[in-house]
């Protein structure tokens, strides 16, 4: 007798399709060891928009009743296992304003495990994520983020390489055996039964003990009651802003606090203050008027409210003067201004080093930028245990 | 914008609808939208004559439909504007979408609905599941009986959904044709009066304009719309209160008005048997109650005037009285309890738990403009009086003037 529960964390809306398809594996392939189980989505308007965070969870258990305590839920009260198909979700979940950052452990069980698809390594990822006051496990399923299954978006095995991997951390949820009998029966191709099971034999845990990883407070609000809210649908205007960090010189805006959209994006923009030409067009086509304007009249984009969305880039005139530079290679949100003004040489040798190493890496998807669209399938039967190896 | 032309105190001959139009244009209404549909053109009708002929001064916009005439006056409510719409039947139901927002949105809209018979099939006369279809949503209702009482009712709707304290939209009833076309002798008032009574509509600092930098309706989820809705319940319980003010506030100004702002009397002093209905209903049954204490028999007839907010406790003290209550709906709610009228079943609740409880029969009567005569009355005063010697309801007789 038991339950056991799951929740996918990814990116709205590209990544929904992925997400659905391991949480409706999951209750099939339990079913065929007779359990029963629901996949639901905590959907709304705002987290479904580009590169919003959103959550799919599937429960399974064993009878009828032990699973109705768990519908007509939004969120499971906890997870035996998180999946987090896009990595820089381990800093955190914000799904829109006033709901504050979740870490992604948040829901995850004592012992239980928080799996990424990543090609960083687990303790990279560990220090992104929230401590916790008890144990659990962390696993990598190796891979970029996936917009399997998505329109032009062709199949490369994220949703089976995951399925594979659960198998192995929590196999009271399901045996590898009926998710495989289950793929089979999915998607009819046995390609994806052999990406499942070298993926559920490749995958390795680590324990994280507690107190490891980021130890900064999530930030989180009190939402107010009906006495103590403003009638008739009115939210006041911010302030205007004023000067750089309250100072006399350069341009701040006051800023929405309820939403801070530190874990919004999957890339950030870094800029070359040196070749800077001032010609304001990062702070006119911003859509989330990030940059601030600095005393000496540069722009400097705070990440309070950066979405990632590389619109700067685009409408940039100078070349590599802003650079969008993968989300994971920074730990705080700093201002870069700030820190090329204390120090010009320490930080141009950074920002130098910083974009060369990018421009060797492919780019993430972010913004109206999508990668991988148009991609080939992961090949046949024939070859693919190469090809499932290159992935 | 305000009227131009003084009105001197005067006796005119006027229907319900020209009363609903001259309350507009007594009260400087700022923005009027319209769409005909029968029995509400009237007053579209009468409101063009108005400023056509230069009487009144506001922004009177015929709309392509009821939904973007409701839809219109919302939006102008919201930037600060008196305003005045309306409709009829299917015509109030094209504008749904909009009549739901508006309350939510707490705007003061001021409409009078033209009460008719929702088609198909094609029908004109007048039913109240018109209006009676927003009763959950928000809308404060109430039902008029004659001209005199439409223009004074509009006068105070202003009033009252304007107030800060309330801030919701009031919809006017008045029977299709008995009312909206019928021409009697009503007085109105001199504007000085109305002046005096009516401030302007100050929405304070919910105005939307750009000296007063604000969202409004923004998208929400699950862990705000509990809050908001608790909200719009507190104007509408706080509405009850706003009623009674500026009901007094009117007797004493004008003179006229019942003495309870919900409901009115007749002949209920000693009555053993009473009728309760809305609207024009009043009129036959009234005639016929007084030919039936001629004859000795105790009856009288309790006129609800207010819907929404329904002043629970004062119709509770009120009907309690009784032995026997006669519930006659012009609208029908089918497959609700005991299939009964919505009148009824919201009276019958009201007495739950009262420590006397009258018995409580539904009579439906008059639906699509059916006239209510004085034989049906009697046939309803039959049926109470049976039901009183009996302890049971005759079901079978509960629908009054059908055709077998
Ligand atoms: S990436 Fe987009 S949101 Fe961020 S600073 Fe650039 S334009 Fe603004
Ligand atoms: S768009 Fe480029 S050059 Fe122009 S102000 Fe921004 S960073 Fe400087």
């Amino acid at each position: 007798m038991g339950k056991t529960s799951l929740e996918v964390v990814y990116r709205g809306i590209f990544q929904k399709t992925l997400a659905r398809n391991i949480c409706r594996a999951i209750v099939l392939a339990a079913r065929k060891e007779g359990k029963v189980g629901i996949g639901f989505g905590r959907y709304g308007d705002s987290p479904e928009r580009n590169g919003i965070p959103a959550k799919y969870f599937a429960v399974v258990a064993d009878t009828q009743e032990e699973l109705e305590e768990n519908l007509a839920m939004y969120e499971a009260d906890n997870v035996d296992v998180t999946v987090a198909v896009d990595d820089t979700l381990c800093k955190g979940v914000e799904s829109w304003g006033w709901y504050g950052l979740q870490p992604i452990n948040q829901l995850t069980k004592n012992t239980g495990t928080v799996l990424v698809t990543s090609v960083q390594g687990r303790s990279d990822l560990v220090r992104d994520i929230h401590t916790k006051d008890v144990p659990y496990n962390i696993g990598v399923v190796q891979g970029s983020t996936s917009f399997s299954g998505l329109w032009v978006y062709k199949d490369d095995h994220t949703d089976v390489r995951v399925l594979g991997a659960i198998c192995k951390v929590c196999p009271e949820m399901v045996s590898l055996e009926s998710m495989e009998e289950a793929i089979l029966e999915q998607w009819n191709n046995p390609v994806k039964v052999d990406s499942a099971r070298k993926s559920h034999d490749r995958i390795e845990t680590r324990v994280v003990e507690p107190g490891e990883g980021n130890p900064e407070e999530p930030f989180s609000f009190d939402l107010p009651g009906w006495t103590t809210m403003e009638e008739a649908l009115v939210v006041r205007n911010v302030e205007q802003g004023a000067g750089f960090r309250g100072g006399d010189g350069g341009y701040e805006p006051v800023r929405n606090p309820y939403f801070k959209k530190w874990s919004t994006r999957t890339m950030r923009p870094v800029v070359n203050f040196e070749t800077c030409i001032k010609c304001t067009l990062c702070w006119l086509h911003c859509p989330d008027s990030c940059f601030d304007v600095t005393p000496d009249g540069l722009y400097d984009s705070n990440m309070e409210s950066c979405c990632g969305c590389g619109v700067c880039e685009d409408v940039c005139p100078v070349p590599d003067c802003i650079t969008m530079v993968n989300e994971a290679e920074f730990e705080g949100n700093l201002s870069q201004w700030e820190d090329w003004n204390t120090n010009k040489d320490g930080y141009n040798k950074w920002m130098t080093e910083i974009v060369e190493k990018q421009k060797t890496q492919e780019p993430r998807s972010h913004g109206f930028h999508h990668v991988g669209q148009y991609r080939e399938e992961v090949g046949s039967v024939t070859d693919s245990r190469n090809v499932v190896e290159g992935l | 914008m305000s009227t131009t032309i003084e009105k001197p105190e005067q006796e005119l001959l006027i229907s319900g609808s020209e009363a609903i139009a001259i309350a507009c244009s007594m009260a400087d209404v700022d923005v009027i939208t319209a769409y005909p549909i029968r029995p509400y053109d009237t007053v579209m009708q009468y409101v063009s004559r108005l400023v056509a002929d230069g009487e009144m001064d506001c922004e009177f916009i015929v709309a392509e439909s009821e939904h973007s005439q409701f839809e219109i006056v919302k939006h102008a409510s919201a930037v600060g504007a008196r305003v005045f719409c309306g409709s009829s039947g299917v015509g109030w139901f094209y504008a749904f979408e909009a009549l739901a927002v508006t309350a939510g949105l707490r705007l003061p809209v001021v409409a009078m609905v033209g009460n008719r018979a929702l088609d198909d099939p094609g029908a004109f006369g007048t039913e109240h599941n018109d209006a009676l279809a927003v009763r959950d949503l928000g809308w404060m209702l109430n039902w008029v009986a004659t001209a005199q009482e439409a223009l004074d009712t509009a006068l105070m709707a202003w009033r009252i959904a304007e107030d800060p304290r309330v801030f919701l939209p009031c919809a006017i009833s008045a029977d299709g044709s008995f009312l909206t076309h019928s021409q009697v002798l009503t007085n109105v008032p001199d504007k000085s009066l109305v002046d005096k009574f009516l401030p302007r509509y100050d929405r304070g600092d919910k105005v939307l304009h750009p000296d007063n930098p604000i969202t409004v309706a923004p998208q929400v989820n699950e862990d705000w719309l509990m809050e908001i809705r608790r909200q719009t319940d507190d104007g509408m319980r706080r509405a009850k209160g706003v009623v009674e003010e500026v009901h007094e506030e009117f007797r004493d100004i004008f003179g006229r008005g019942t003495p309870s702002p919900f409901f009115e009397e007749y002949m209920t002093d000693d009555a053993e048997v009473v009728f309760v209905g809305m609207g024009t209903l009043a009129l036959p049954v009234r005639v016929a109650v007084r030919q039936m204490r001629e004859q000795g028999i105790k009856v009288g007839f309790v006129r609800i005037k207010w819907f929404r907010p329904f002043a629970t406790e004062e119709i509770k003290a009120c009907l309690s009285r009784f032995k026997a209550i006669g519930v006659v709906d012009r609208d029908y709610s089918f497959g609700s309890p005991d299939f009964g009228g919505v009148l009824y079943n919201d009276i019958r609740a009201a007495l739950y738990d009262s420590e006397k409880k009258p018995l409580v029969i539904s009579f439906i009567a008059g639906l699509g403009g059916r006239e209510v005569r004085g034989q049906n009355v009697v046939e309803m005063k039959d049926v109470m009086y049976e039901a009183l010697a009996t302890g049971k309801i005759d079901r079978d007789k509960q629908w009054i003037g059908v055709r077998r």
